[in-house]
This record gives structure tokens, C-alpha cells and sequence, in this order.
């Protein structure tokens, strides 16, 4: 009989590449900022950039953030997204033009009221249509990629001419509230208050996400949906209810972004929600199908890249997200953080 | 012979073939049958648009793939022509070298593209091809020191192929033999035989195994076949055809521009097409694409009636406006996809 081998287990720490690498995600953005900073001559220029790449940043993540949890949740990929940006905006916009005793006066609670009045329009609308859309788009082809696709395409291209129908051909040009308007001057840069405002609401919504998402039943809930559906029905939830639950947050998020955009860009058209779609899904897919911080940390890659390609070489602007996700892709095939397996 | 022409794939219903055949026939004597430039032309176009979404239905219908990058494939061959007879001269050789090129970059591209994407998951490769078409398309128009902008290009084309070259003196049952008519039967000879080359790909071995990956990529994956090597074929061949169909709209349009070329409306026709025919049968593009060409030069009109009969009620007439036929679009889209998911050659061959 032969003694068992030796075997101490060794309790060597995990190397220092091996803790940092989930974090490598969070860490391109600190590292984006200051490739900007190296990259751009002057530092109040670099400034200026980098708070309208992350004002931009946070409004794609917010118009994004429903189609991640929608898509993670229930396999559902909508097209029709960009539909909701582009009502909401009209909606919005409506909304604040009807209230110009409001947004006219140069006091800064009165101009944030009518904001906040013209977002809660705009999301009670979207998410009414988001819930028209489920029940009627949506829901007949569940499990169908193609289908899905080929469908909620068709929704956008309705809903598009719908606006046209009702708030006619031409785009909307508008002015943002008295007291939005213009720049603060920091550090030398020109900072332009609506821009600290969109990094404000972005954070702050990004928190309240993370919490509903983290200490709640509901986004206990939904997040156990995400990574195993059929489980959570076993268990007896209607997960059905919690989709259309999150569809409708996400179509009202996807309302509050076009309000948000429409007032960033101070012209609206029609085809707003389908051209920020292209960007919206760059994010969702490098990102990673699924994940709400993905979407975030992308959503801020592509909101600074975009500004300081754009000052350093105009023409380059276009091609630059297509490149950072072609670049993550063939880092990480399922994107960052990717939470949906592969199926 | 003219089973092994269609490569087997027979109509498989009598009304289907008969249909096939009028189409067929209609566009081979067109210009003989319906003479006048508008229908000559209207003839040409639903020519290439067979071939296009012949070619698009390649991918969606056969492969399972949803692409909408396919006018970006369809643009590189135009403004390969383009490109070519402006800074070759005009010639046969530069409609020749500018074929080639853009077919060569569209594949190029499209291995890219699918390398990157169809890997991973399928549903990738639809917002991938989204946004690269887009920027493309941005692309294009920013550029116009090369690409002429949002006015696109125009440029010769040999003078054989023009109105100016005369063939006979005599006219041939009231129709001039010049140089316009050997335009459309280049084009029309060149779609036929191509299509045919798709027909005879999609009843090949390779077609039945992408067929098999349509219905299930994971048991196509077990027996032994790899997935993404058919499927990045697909797209490749797909996008090849697409940009030789690009090349021939160049040659008889004698203009490229992003409206004409590259925009998402036409995109969108595509897919309409595709749909209304039928997905996943190369008859159903012959289909869908005559009426659907044929129906676009005419709705416009129809749609302008409605609205001027109308023009006393309240909503109806903004709804039935001409400019607003994109939405009718829409929902005949929507509606032939819950309804008629199999398209018009779907129906008729389940009734045959």
C-alpha cells in the first residue's frame, strides 16, 4: 500500500493582473479621459470636451439602458427603440413650446419645472405607446429573431410617419429655458450649463438603477430573469408582467432621452430617434447584451471618443465608434460585460 | 435542359409558374411591348431589383441572417462604375475594372463585417450592419470631393451602349435598334444569368446546409458543419451580387448618388420585397420585386387621387397624403409579416 501524495494546498493571492482584470472595464474610461488630456494642446479645450462627451455619454445610456435590460430579459431585440425617442422628443418639446411663460422667466426653478413637466409628458406618453407597442408588435412573435426584427422595424417606420402626420414635415427648432442657456466659465473652459445638467440627471439615474436593480425585490427579480428566465416562472413569478413592467420603463427612459437630446441639439426631427439608434445599439453591443453597467461604461466611451475624435480630426468622428467597438469586439467577443449567455 | 437551367428548383404550382413565365417573357421583349422611356425603364429597374433582393434573400431567406447594410453592397458597385468611367474615360474596360473593384471591396467588407459579427450571435450582425451602413452613407455624402456629395455623379458610358449609337435604319415592330436597347438587354441578360447563378447556389449542397442552419444552427453545428464558415459565405456571395446589381443600375442610370444608391428607403423596399414574395424561395424575389417596383411608380399616383377625393374630411387626407406612402409601407410590412410570413409564392405553392 502506498502512502497518498503529498498535497498542501497553497494559498497564493491572485496575481495583480488577475484582481484588476474585471475592473479593466471601469478603468478605460479614466483612461480615455486622460489619452484626451495627452492628446488635446490645450487643457481648458480638453475640458469643454470632456463634459459634453460625458453629457452625451449619459444621454445615450439612458435612452440605451431600456433596450439592455429588455433585450436581457426577455430575448426581445426592438428595433422600434429609436420610435420612442423620436415621440418623446416631439411630445417633450410640445409641451415646453405650449409653457413659454415658464421657460421664458429667468428664474431657475420656474425654467426646471417646466422641464420636469415637459418629461413627465413625454415619458407618460412613451411609455403608454411603449405599452401599445408590446401588446401589438411585440407580443405576436416572441422567440422570433428575424421576425422581431423585421417587425419592430416596420413599428419605427410607422410611428416615424405618424409624426410626420401630426406635427407636419418640417423639423421643430426651439431655444432651452432662460436659465439654461449659455456657458460657466471653470478653469478657463467654457462649460455649458445644460451639459452639467444632462451629466446630473445621467448620474443620478444611473444610481437610482443600480439601486432598484441591487436592494430590490423587483430588480432581484429581474435580474434572476435575465440570467435564467425559466427558473424564475418555476419559482412562481410572472416574469411576463416584470418584461412589460421593465418594456414600458425602458420606452418612458427612451422618452426622457429624446426630450433630453432634443434639448441638447435644439432641433428635433423626425428621424432623431432612428439616427441615435445606430449609436444606441454601438453601446448595447460593446457593452454586453444584458448589462446596465455595460451600457453605462459604453455609453461614456462613446459619448467622450466621439467629442475629442471630433475636435482632433472632424472626419474621423464617424468611423471612431466603429472602431472602439470593432477594437472591443476582438477583445471581448460577447462585449464587456456580457450577463445574457450566448444562446 | 430547362429544368436543369432552373437547377431543379421547379414552381411547384401551376398559377406560380405561369406568373414566373409572364414575368419572364414580359421583361425579355419590354421594350418591344411596352415602348416608351418610363416603361423601359420601369422594365430595367425591376430587372435589377430582382436581382438585389434575390440576392438579399440569400442572407435573410436562406441563411437566416438579417443584414441592412445591403444598399451599402449595392452602393460600392454603382460607385465602383462611377468611380471608373470618371477617371478611366469612358470604355467598356472602366465598366469592367469598376465592377470588379467594387464587387471585390463589397466582399471585402462583408467578411469583415460577418468575421466580426456572425461569430458571436446572429443578432449582432443586424445592428452591426446597421450602424456601419449609416456611417457609410454619412460617409459618403462628407466626402464629395471623391463621391460628389449629396449630388452624386454623372459620367459617360460607352457610346455602344447609348441612344446615340444606331444599330438599323429600320425600325423593328415600331422600336429603334440603338444603343439604349443593347443597355437594357445588358441588364437584362446580366440579372437573368446571375439569378441564376443564385438559383443554382441555393439548390447546391451549400444551400441546403444554410437552410439547415436557418432552422437549427446548433444541430448543423453537431452533425459537423461550420456555422460561421457558411454563413460568412453567404454573406460575401450575397454582398457580391448586390454590388454587381449596384454595377448594372450604374451603367443604365448614367448617375450614382446617395438617394439612388445608398439610402435606407431602399432598403426598406428590399425588405418589403423580400416579405411580400416570400422569404427563402428566389421566385418569391421575382415576385415581389415587379409588383413592388411596378406598384411604387404607380401608388404615389393612386395615393394623390385618394387625397384629393377625400380632401373634405378631417384626418384622412394628411394620412393618405403622396408623401406619406412610406407609411402605408409600414403597415402592409407588418401585416404581411404576422399574416403571410411564407409571402405570395408561400401561399400559392401551399395551395398547389
Amino acid at each position: 500500500m502506498t502512502t497518498a501524495p503529498d498535497h498542501s494546498p497553497t494559498m497564493a493571492q491572485a496575481s495583480l493582473w488577475g484582481r484588476l482584470e474585471p475592473w479593466i472595464p471601469v478603468l478605460l474610461i479614466p483612461a480615455l479621459i486622460v489619452f484626451g488630456f495627452l492628446a488635446i494642446p490645450a487643457t481648458s479645450s480638453w475640458l469643454t470636451l470632456t463634459v459634453s462627451g460625458l453629457a452625451m455619454g449619459m444621454m445615450i445610456f439612458i435612452m440605451a439602458s431600456g433596450l439592455t435590460l429588455v433585450f436581457g430579459l426577455m430575448d426581445v431585440i426592438n428595433f422600434g427603440h429609436g420610435a420612442f425617442v423620436s415621440v418623446g422628443a416631439f411630445v417633450g418639446i410640445s409641451i415646453l413650446l405650449g409653457l413659454g411663460s415658464l421657460t421664458g422667466a429667468p428664474s431657475l426653478m420656474l425654467n426646471l419645472l417646466a422641464v420636469l413637466l415637459a418629461v413627465i409628458g413625454a415619458m407618460l406618453a412613451t411609455g403608454v405607446m411603449g405599452w401599445a407597442f408590446e401588446r401589438i408588435i411585440v407580443k405576436p412573435v416572441y422567440g422570433a429573431h428575424l421576425k422581431q426584427i423585421l417587425v419592430t422595424m416596420g413599428g419605427l417606420i410607422i410611428v416615424e410617419q405618424l409624426i410626420l402626420v401630426v406635427w407636419g414635415p418640417d423639423e421643430i427648432f426651439l431655444t432651452r429655458p432662460e436659465t439654461l442657456k449659455g456657458a460657466i466659465t471653470f478653469a478657463g473652459a467654457a462649460i455649458e450649463k445644460y451639459r452639467l445638467l444632462a451629466v446630473g440627471v445621467g448620474l443620478v439615474l444611473f444610481l437610482a438603477m443600480r439601486w432598484v436593480l441591487r436592494s430590490t425585490k423587483i430588480g432581484l427579480i429581474v435580474r434572476a430573469g435575465v440570467q435564467n428566465g425559466e427558473m424564475v416562472e418555476a419559482l412562481g413569478y410572472r416574469l411576463r408582467l416584470v418584461f412589460i413592467g421593465v418594456f414600458v420603463a425602458g420606452s418612458a427612459l427612451a422618452g426622457l432621452g429624446g426630450v433630453m437630446w432634443g434639448l441638447y441639439q435644439e432641433v428635433i426631427t423626425a428621424h432623431m430617434g432612428a439616427n441615435m439608434m445606430v449609436l444606441v445599439f454601438i453601446v448595447v453591443i460593446i457593452g454586453g447584451l444584458g448589462s446596465v453597467e455595460g451600457c453605462f461604461i459604453g455609453a461614456l466611451l462613446v459619448g467622450l471618443l466621439q467629442n475629442y475624435i471630433a475636435f482632433l480630426e472632424p472626419k474621423l468622428a464617424l468611423i471612431s465608434n466603429i472602431g472602439l467597438m470593432v477594437a472591443i469586439l476582438m477583445w471581448r467577443p460577447q462585449g464587456m460585460m456580457p450577463v445574457v449567455k450566448a444562446k | 435542359m430547362l429544368v436543369k437551367l432552373i437547377s431543379g428548383d421547379r414552381p411547384r404550382s401551376l398559377i406560380l409558374g405561369l406568373v414566373l413565365l409572364a414575368i419572364l417573357v414580359a421583361l425579355a421583349f419590354a421594350p418591344f411591348l411596352f415602348p416608351g422611356t418610363r416603361s423601359v425603364d420601369t422594365a430595367a429597374r425591376v430587372c435589377i431589383f430582382i436581382l438585389l433582393v434575390a440576392s438579399y434573400d440569400l442572407m435573410l431567406g436562406y441563411g437566416g441572417i438579417v443584414s441592412f447594410a445591403h444598399t451599402m453592397f449595392f452602393g460600392m458597385g454603382a460607385y465602383g462604375v462611377a468611380l471608373a468611367s470618371i477617371h478611366m474615360g469612358r470604355g467598356f474596360d472602366a465598366l469592367l475594372v469598376g465592377s470588379v473593384v467594387g464587387a471585390l471591396a463589397a466582399a471585402a467588407l462583408a467578411l469583415v463585417i460577418g468575421l466580426f459579427s456572425l461569430r458571436v450571435r446572429a443578432i449582432f450582425f443586424a445592428m452591426i450592419t446597421l450602424a456601419v451602413a449609416s456611417a457609410v452613407a454619412v460617409l459618403v455624402s462628407q466626402l464629395s470631393g471623391i463621391t460628389g456629395g449629396e449630388d452624386g455623379l454623372s459620367y459617360k458610358i460607352p457610346r455602344a451602349l447609348t441612344s446615340a449609337a444606331k444599330y438599323a435604319d429600320e425600325k423593328v415592330l415600331g422600336v429603334r435598334i440603338n444603343g439604349k436597347l443593347m443597355n437594357y438587354y445588358l441588364v437584362f441578360f446580366g440579372s437573368l444569368i446571375l439569378f441564376l447563378l443564385l438559383l443554382r447556389l441555393v439548390n447546391s449542397p451549400f444551400g441546403r446546409v444554410l437552410q439547415a442552419i436557418r432552422e437549427n444552427d446548433f444541430r448543423a453545428e453537431a452533425i459537423g458543419y461550420r456555422v460561421i464558415y457558411y454563413r460568412v459565405t453567404a454573406t460575401c456571395l450575397s454582398a457580391v451580387v448586390a454590388a454587381l446589381a449596384g454595377s448594372l443600375f450604374a451603367i443604365w442610370l448614367r448617375y450614382v448618388g446617395p438617394d439612388t444608391t445608398l439610402s435606407f428607403e431602399i432598403m426598406i423596399d428590399i425588405l418589403l420585397m423580400v416579405v411580400i414574395g416570400g422569404m427563402g424561395t428566389m421566385y418569391g424575389a421575382v415576385i415581389g420585386a415587379t409588383l413592388f417596383v411596378v406598384a411604387q411608380n404607380y401608388l404615389q399616383n393612386l395615393l394623390g387621387a385618394a387625397e384629393e377625393a377625400l380632401v373634405d374630411l378631417p384626418v384622412l387626407p394628411l394620412l393618405l397624403n403622396p408623401d406619406r406612402w412610406l407609411l402605408w409601407l409600414g403597415v402592409l410590412f407588418v401585416l404581411s409579416v404576422y399574416f403571410f410570413p411564407t409571402g405570395i409564392v408561400g401561399r400559392l405553392r401551399r395551395r398547389g
